[in-house]
């Protein structure tokens, strides 16, 4: 039997294991294969709905499903999260102590904001990136009467469109609540132009000009003085605050550092194959990838379906058929129930449209939809 | 010497050359060095440019077939 092991229940190992079972639904039923899914957690999180949760848009039981629920039947499904990867002994040990053994292994452990890793911006920053974050940063929204609201991003972090986003509906929301009057809007971001893609940059920035959302660019977060509300850049300038809300730096899982498989928590990858330096049998997919592309759903959703195809031919025909070429789609809200939506890969860069409202009622589609996307019915 | 550290960020759009850069010489010690690699010519420019506003060091940078290959050294 050749027994396919995938860690991490998210978006990456998620869509991975449902489009293997399908495409070994024989050699599953004739016991030639088994796939088996560990994950740290009985339920999956609809990760972009955090974002909506923070503007009252959305409410968490929403954005959650029984992990159980969106796999298909013959994946071997157990939550008990890995500890410690043995590539020697092709196995990896559990927290409940077991160990499992695998012909093939793919990793999609995911990333983790580390708000703590800047000096004061885990004390003073709301943000959006997890559960208990959002709902905090939903109360400082609703209690915020006036003042400046700086949004401030880190490096590295997941979805890339986040800040912009955030930026938008922070208007939107003021001026839905009539204090927009009241409230300035401050951008900053850490290279030389509002988004590291140019075309979204060319017209994002007139458009924060038309709303009267002042912007400053290189402009990398160093510290956060919470005493003088006071945020400092790598770039010695600083800005003055009385909301601050961060897109926090993040890293690959703790178990991926303390196992030494990549620095930060990021595997070292191959772009194109997926799989890990130096092992064979061993393939990675998703944010806890070292490649240097976005880490968003869209990109582990892809890689996904490359290495379903891979895996599903090593066990059928003793070898791969498909590379990943670098294909990313991401929605960009732009605030006004309109938004637009970045499409790339390594050879072709992305060339954004103006945003419209269809883009927008797409993407509120999508967030409904996502739960067929991850059973991989779409 | 130590052979750098690669950064291969070919073809990357999003997040970008620069930012790759800012995320992995968070990781590297003082004085480590990275080579970047990239197809965008803008960022053969933007790369230097923020090095030196925040004081690390552009060790050399040349470009072969549309790759450029920029060297740097992590100051502090
Ligand atoms: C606010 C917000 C907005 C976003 N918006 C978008 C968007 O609009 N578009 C987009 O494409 N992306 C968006 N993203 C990013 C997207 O959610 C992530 O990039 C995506 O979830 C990454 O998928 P993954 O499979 O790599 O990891 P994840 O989906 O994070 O899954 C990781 C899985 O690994 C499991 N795990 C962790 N440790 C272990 C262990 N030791 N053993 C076993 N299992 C383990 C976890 O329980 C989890 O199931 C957004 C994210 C956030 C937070």
């Amino acid at each position: 039997m050749k027994r396919i092991l995938i860690v991490g229940g998210g978006i990456g190992g998620t869509i991975l294991a449902n489009n293997l079972a399908r495409r070994l639904n024989h050699e599953l039923h004739s016991g030639d294969v088994g796939i088996t899914l560990l994950s740290a957690s009985d339920r999956h999180m609809y990760q972009p709905g955090l974002l909506y949760v923070a503007f009252g848009r959305m409410t968490p039981d929403e954005i959650y499903r029984d992990q159980a629920s969106l796999l298909e039947p013959d994946i071997a499904f157990h939550v008990d999260p890995v500890e410690e990867f043995r590539f020697e002994a092709n196995a990896v040990r559990t927290a409940s102590g077991k160990s499992f053994e695998y012909d093939y292994l793919a990793i999609a452990t995911g990333s983790r904001p580390v708000a703590e890793s800047i000096p004061g911006l885990a004390e003073h920053a709301h943000h959006v990136y997890t559960e208990a974050a959002a709902l905090k940063t939903f109360q400082a929204l609703r209690d915020f009467q006036g003042g400046k609201i700086v949004v401030a991003a880190a490096v590295p972090h997941k979805c890339p469109m986040v800040p912009l986003e955030i930026t938008f509906l922070l208007h939107d929301y003021f001026q839905d609540r009539g204090l927009l009057d009241k409230v300035k809007i401050h951008y900053t971001y850490p290279i030389n132009r509002v988004h590291s893609l140019e075309n979204v940059a060319k017209w994002a920035a007139p458009e924060f000009d038309r709303l009267g959302i002042s912007y400053e660019t290189l402009f990398n977060v160093k510290e956060v003085d919470g005493a003088k509300r006071q945020v400092l850049s790598e770039e010695g300038s600083s800005v003055d605050y009385d909301l601050l809300i961060a897109i926090p730096p993040h890293k690959g899982m703790e178990v991926i550092e303390k196992n030494n498989l990549g620095k930060g928590g990021w595997i070292p990858t191959d772009r194109n194959s997926l799989r890990m330096e130096n092992r064979d049998n061993v393939f990675v997919l998703g944010d806890t990838t070292n490649i240097a592309t976005s880490k968003a759903g869209s990109t582990a959703h892809y890689e996904a379906e490359v290495l379903g195809e891979n895996l599903a031919a090593l066990v059928k025909l003793g070898s791969e058929v498909k590379t990943y070429e670098g294909k990313v789609f991401c929605f960009i809200e732009a605030g006004k129930d309109r938004a637009t939506y970045a499409s790339f890969d390594y050879n072709h860069p992305p060339q954004p449209q103006p945003p419209t409202q269809a883009v927008h009622w797409f993407k509120m589609a999508y967030n409904r939809l996502y739960w067929n996307s991850v059973r991989g019915l779409l | 010497m130590q052979d750098p550290q690669i950064l291969d960020a070919r073809g990357a759009t999003c997040p970008g050359p620069l930012m790759e850069l800012i995320a992995h010489i968070k990781l590297m010690d003082v004085g480590e060095e990275v080579e970047v690699l990239t197809t965008d010519r803008g960022s053969a420019t933007d790369i230097p440019i923020w090095l030196r506003k925040v004081g690390h060091e552009c060790i050399n940078m040349r470009e072969d077939a549309g790759v450029y290959h920029i060297r740097v050294r992590k100051t502090k």
